[in-house]
C-alpha cells in the first residue's frame, strides 16, 4: 500500500497546485473568449492576493480579504478593458502593463503599510479559508482504497478547491448553455456580426472582463489566504503565465482547461516529490531544471502536440464600429 | 499600429502625445508616492538631484541607460515586424553567458581591444540563439511568442543559475559567479568624457559599451529604415499579407527579425559584465530586459526616441536609488510602477488623449484633417 498512498499523496498536492491555475485559466477563458486577450492574469492574481493578504491582516476576516480581493482584480481587469476596449489599444501591451504595475505597487504599498519586507502579516486559522472535512471523512478513513482516496484526497481542501473544480461545469454552462454565453462566444469569433444584431460589443467585452476579474481574484485569495498564510512578495511566480499556456493548451474549452492544470499541477507536484531522488535512468536531475521543467514542458506542448491552436478569430483585434 | 484616428501634424503625433501620455504616467505615479504617505513633489527633487546633480550621478544615470538602449531596441525592431519579443530578460541573461565565455578564455592571452570584438560577437550570437527557438516555433509552429518568449525567461534563470552554480564557479569559490577577468576582460570607462566638460567622476561603471549602444541605435536606424531587410520587415509588420503577396517569405523575416532583437538583448550583457562587474554573477540583467519594452514604446520604437527615453529611464534608475536613501519606503520596486504606468498610457493608452487633440487641432485649423475612418481597418 505505500505506493498507493504515495500517489494519493501525490494527487493530493496536485489538486493543491492545480487550483490557483485552474481559476486563473478559467478567468483567461472568460476575457479571450469575448475577444480580449489577457496577458495580464499574473497581475491581476498577484493584485489579488496582495488585496485579500492585506484585507485579512486588518479585519481578521477571509470573506473581507475575498471581497478585497475581488475588487482589486475586477478593477486591474477594467483598466485593461479601458485600454484595450474603450480606447482600442494593444491587448498584449496593456496586459504586461497590468503585471508590472501589480508587482511593482504591492512590495511597495506591502512595505508602506506593514513594513515587513513587502509581505503581509502572518494569519491565524481564523483568517484563512481552513481545510473543510467532508461528512464521514473522520470514520471512511480506515476503509482500504476508498476510504483513502475519499478522506485524504476528496476532503481536506479549503472551500475555494471546491469553488474551483465547481466553477469548470458551470463556466461550461455559461458559455455552451445560456444567451450570455452564445453572444460572449460570438463576440470573440464576429463581432461585427454582434454588433448588428444590435448588442453592444463593448458592454459584453467588459462583462466578460469582469468575470476574468472575479476569477482572478479568487485564484489569488487562494494564494494567500488557502496556500500560504499572508501574502508574500511576486507570490504568483510565474502562475499566470502558465495558467495562459494552459488555456491554449486546452484550445479555449473549459473541461479540457481543467485536465490541462491538472497536468500542470501534477507535473509541479512530480517534481516537488522527486527533488534530491534519484531517478532510473536518468540519476538525480538538478533542481534547476526540475524548477524549469513547467517552463519547457510548456514550449514543448505549445509546439509540438497541438499543433496550430486555434485562438478566438476576433482576439486581439480591438472592435472598430463601421461608421 | 494603424489605428482608426485621423492625421494629426508629424510633430504633435511624435512629440506631444508621447509627452503628454507620459507626463500622465508620472502623474499617477505620484500619486502612488502620495498613498505611501510621502511628498511626490520632494521625491521628484531628490530623485532628479540624485540622478544628475553631480558627474558622479550623471555617470551613472549614463549607464544604466546604455543596458536600456539595447534592450529598447532589441523591443523595437521586433515591434517593426508586429513581434512582441518579451524575452528581452533571458536573450540578455544568455548573451551574459556569450560575453562571460568569451572573456574568460582571452582575458588573459589578448587585450581589451581584442577582447571585445569577440565579446560582441558572443554576447550577439548568444542572445540570437535564446531568441531562434521562439521565433522558430512562431513562424513554423504558429505558438504564440509572447507566451514562448516568457517562458524563456523562465528558463534563462534557471539554466544560468544551474551553469553558474555547477560549471563556471571557481572550485574555491562559495558565490555562484566567474572569477573576476583579468585586464583583457574589461572594458575602459569613459569618466574621461564627462571630466572634459567639467564635471568630476571619481569611479563609476560608465563605460565604453555607452558608444557601442549610441552606435547600435544608429545600425537599427539605418537598418529599418534605409535598408531592404527593413522594409520587408516593416513591411510584415504593417500587413503580413501584403508581405506574403509581394514574395516575402514569412518564416525567414519573422525569424532573421527576432535573431537581431535578440542579439541586441544580448548585447546589454557587455555592459554589466564587462563595462562594470568584470564577471558574470546570477542576476546581473536586474530588469533591464523589461525596461526594454516601457523604453521601445515610450521611443516609439524609432531609434531617436530610445535613446532619450532610455535616459529617462537611468536618471529613474539611478535616482531611484538615491531615493531609497532618503524615503525609505520607496525602494526600487517604485521604478517598477512606474514603467508599468509608461507602458499603459505610452503603450496601451496611448490614444487616450488623440481625440481631443483632434477636435483641438481641428479647431485650430480649420482645413480637413481627414476624418474619415478607414473600415474595418485591422492590426
Amino acid at each position: 500500500m505505500d505506493f498507493f498512498s504515495t500517489l494519493v499523496f501525490l494527487l493530493d498536492s496536485t489538486i493543491r497546485v492545480s487550483v490557483p491555475l485552474l481559476l486563473a485559466a478559467l478567468a483567461g477563458l472568460y476575457s479571450e473568449r469575448s475577444g480580449v486577450f489577457d496577458i495580464g492574469l499574473e497581475g491581476k492574481m498577484l493584485g489579488g492576493a496582495f488585496a485579500a493578504g492585506a484585507a485579512a491582516a486588518v479585519t481578521g476576516s477571509p470573506w473581507i480579504g475575498l471581497s478585497a480581493a475581488v475588487a482589486i482584480a475586477v478593477f486591474l481587469s477594467l483598466v485593461h478593458g479601458f485600454a484595450s476596449i474603450t480606447h482600442r489599444g494593444n491587448q498584449i501591451v496593456s496586459g504586461v502593463a497590468i503585471n508590472f504595475i501589480a508587482a511593482g505597487s504591492t512590495i511597495i504599498l506591502g512595505q508602506a503599510w506593514f513594513s515587513q519586507g513587502g509581505r503581509t502579516p502572518l494569519l491565524g486559522g481564523d483568517a484563512r479559508f481552513g481545510a473543510i472535512q467532508l461528512p464521514f471523512a473522520g470514520s471512511l478513513s480506515d476503509v482500504p482504497i476508498i476510504g483513502e482516496l475519499y478522506s485524504d484526497l476528496l476532503s481536506g481542501h479549503s472551500l475555494i478547491v471546491y469553488i474551483a473544480f465547481l466553477l469548470v461545469p458551470f463556466t461550461w454552462w455559461v458559455l455552451f448553455r445560456t444567451r450570455f454565453g452564445l453572444r460572449l462566444r460570438a463576440v470573440g469569433e464576429n463581432p461585427a456580426a454582434v454588433d448588428t444584431a444590435g448588442i453592444s460589443v463593448a458592454w459584453l467585452r467588459y462583462r466578460a472582463l469582469i468575470c476574468t476579474g472575479i476569477l482572478t481574484g479568487l485564484a489569488g485569495t487562494y494564494l494567500a489566504l488557502s496556500q500560504n498564510a499572508g501574502f508574500v512578495k511576486d507570490m504568483t511566480a510565474g502562475r499566470g503565465y502558465i495558467a495562459l499556456a494552459a488555456l491554449i493548451f486546452a484550445k479555449w474549452r473549459p473541461v479540457p482547461v481543467m485536465f490541462a492544470c491538472l497536468l500542470f499541477g501534477f507535473l509541479d507536484a512530480f517534481a516537488i516529490r522527486i527533488q534530491g531522488t534519484a531517478l532510473p535512468l536518468l540519476g538525480q536531475l538538478p533542481v534547476q531544471f526540475m524548477q524549469a521543467l513547467p517552463y519547457i514542458l510548456t514550449v514543448i506542448l505549445l509546439a509540438g502536440f497541438i499543433g496550430r491552436a486555434e485562438p478566438p478569430r476576433a482576439g486581439g483585434i480591438p472592435y472598430v464600429k463601421e461608421r | 499600429m494603424s489605428a482608426p484616428y485621423a492625421k494629426l501634424p508629424a510633430w504633435a503625433d511624435y512629440g506631444l502625445i508621447p509627452l503628454i501620455n507620459v507626463t500622465v504616467a508620472f502623474i499617477v505615479a505620484g500619486l502612488v508616492v502620495l498613498l505611501i504617505g510621502e511628498n511626490p513633489f520632494r521625491a521628484a527633487v531628490i530623485l532628479v538631484d540624485g540622478a544628475l546633480g553631480r558627474g558622479q550621478a550623471i555617470a551613472y544615470t549614463l549607464y544604466y541607460a546604455t543596458s536600456f538602449i539595447f534592450t529598447g531596441l532589441a523591443v523595437a525592431v521586433a515591434f517593426h515586424c508586429s513581434l512582441f519579443n518579451i524575452g528581452g530578460e533571458g536573450q540578455a541573461y544568455v548573451g551574459g553567458l556569450g560575453v562571460g565565455l568569451v572573456c574568460l578564455a582571452f582575458d588573459s592571452v589578448l587585450p581589451w581591444w581584442l577582447t571585445f570584438p569577440l565579446a560582441i560577437i558572443g554576447a550577439a550570437a548568444f542572445g540570437a540563439a535564446w531568441a531562434f527557438i521562439p521565433a522558430y516555433l512562431q513562424a513554423r509552429r504558429g505558438s504564440h511568442i509572447v507566451i514562448t518568449t516568457i517562458m524563456f525567461n523562465f528558463i534563462a534563470a534557471s539554466l544560468m543559475v544551474y551553469l553558474l552554480v555547477n560549471v563556471l564557479k571557481p572550485a574555491a569559490s562559495q558565490a555562484p559567479q566567474t572569477r573576476t577577468f583579468l585586464e583583457g576582460g574589461r572594458l575602459p570607462k569613459l569618466n574621461f568624457l564627462l571630466d572634459a566638460v567639467g564635471l568630476s567622476v571619481r569611479s563609476s561603471p560608465f563605460n565604453l559599451s555607452f558608444l557601442l549602444a549610441l552606435l547600435a541605435a544608429f545600425l537599427v536606424w539605418v537598418l529599418i529604415w534605409r535598408t531592404r531587410l527593413g522594409y520587408e520587415i516593416r513591411m510584415r509588420g504593417h500587413s503580413p499579407k501584403a508581405a506574403r503577396y509581394a514574395g516575402v517569405s514569412e518564416t525567414r523575416i519573422i525569424i532573421i527579425t527576432m535573431l537581431i532583437s535578440g542579439a541586441l538583448a544580448g548585447m546589454m550583457a557587455l555592459n554589466p559584465v564587462m563595462g562594470d562587474q568584470n564577471r558574470l554573477q546570477i542576476d546581473f540583467v536586474t530588469g533591464a530586459g523589461f525596461v526594454g519594452i516601457a523604453v521601445a514604446l515610450m521611443g516609439r520604437s524609432h531609434p531617436a526616441g530610445i535613446v532619450p527615453a532610455s535616459i529617462l529611464f537611468g536618471i529613474l534608475y539611478q535616482g531611484g536609488a538615491e531615493l531609497a536613501f532618503e524615503m525609505p519606503g520607496i525602494s526600487r520596486d517604485m521604478i517598477v510602477i512606474i514603467q508599468g504606468l509608461v507602458i499603459l498610457f505610452a503603450g496601451a493608452l496611448e490614444n487616450l488623449f488623440r481625440p481631443s487633440l483632434q477636435a483641438l487641432f481641428a479647431g485650430i485649423r480649420p482645413a480637413p484633417v481627414g476624418i474619415e475612418a478607414k473600415q474595418g481597418e485591422r492590426v
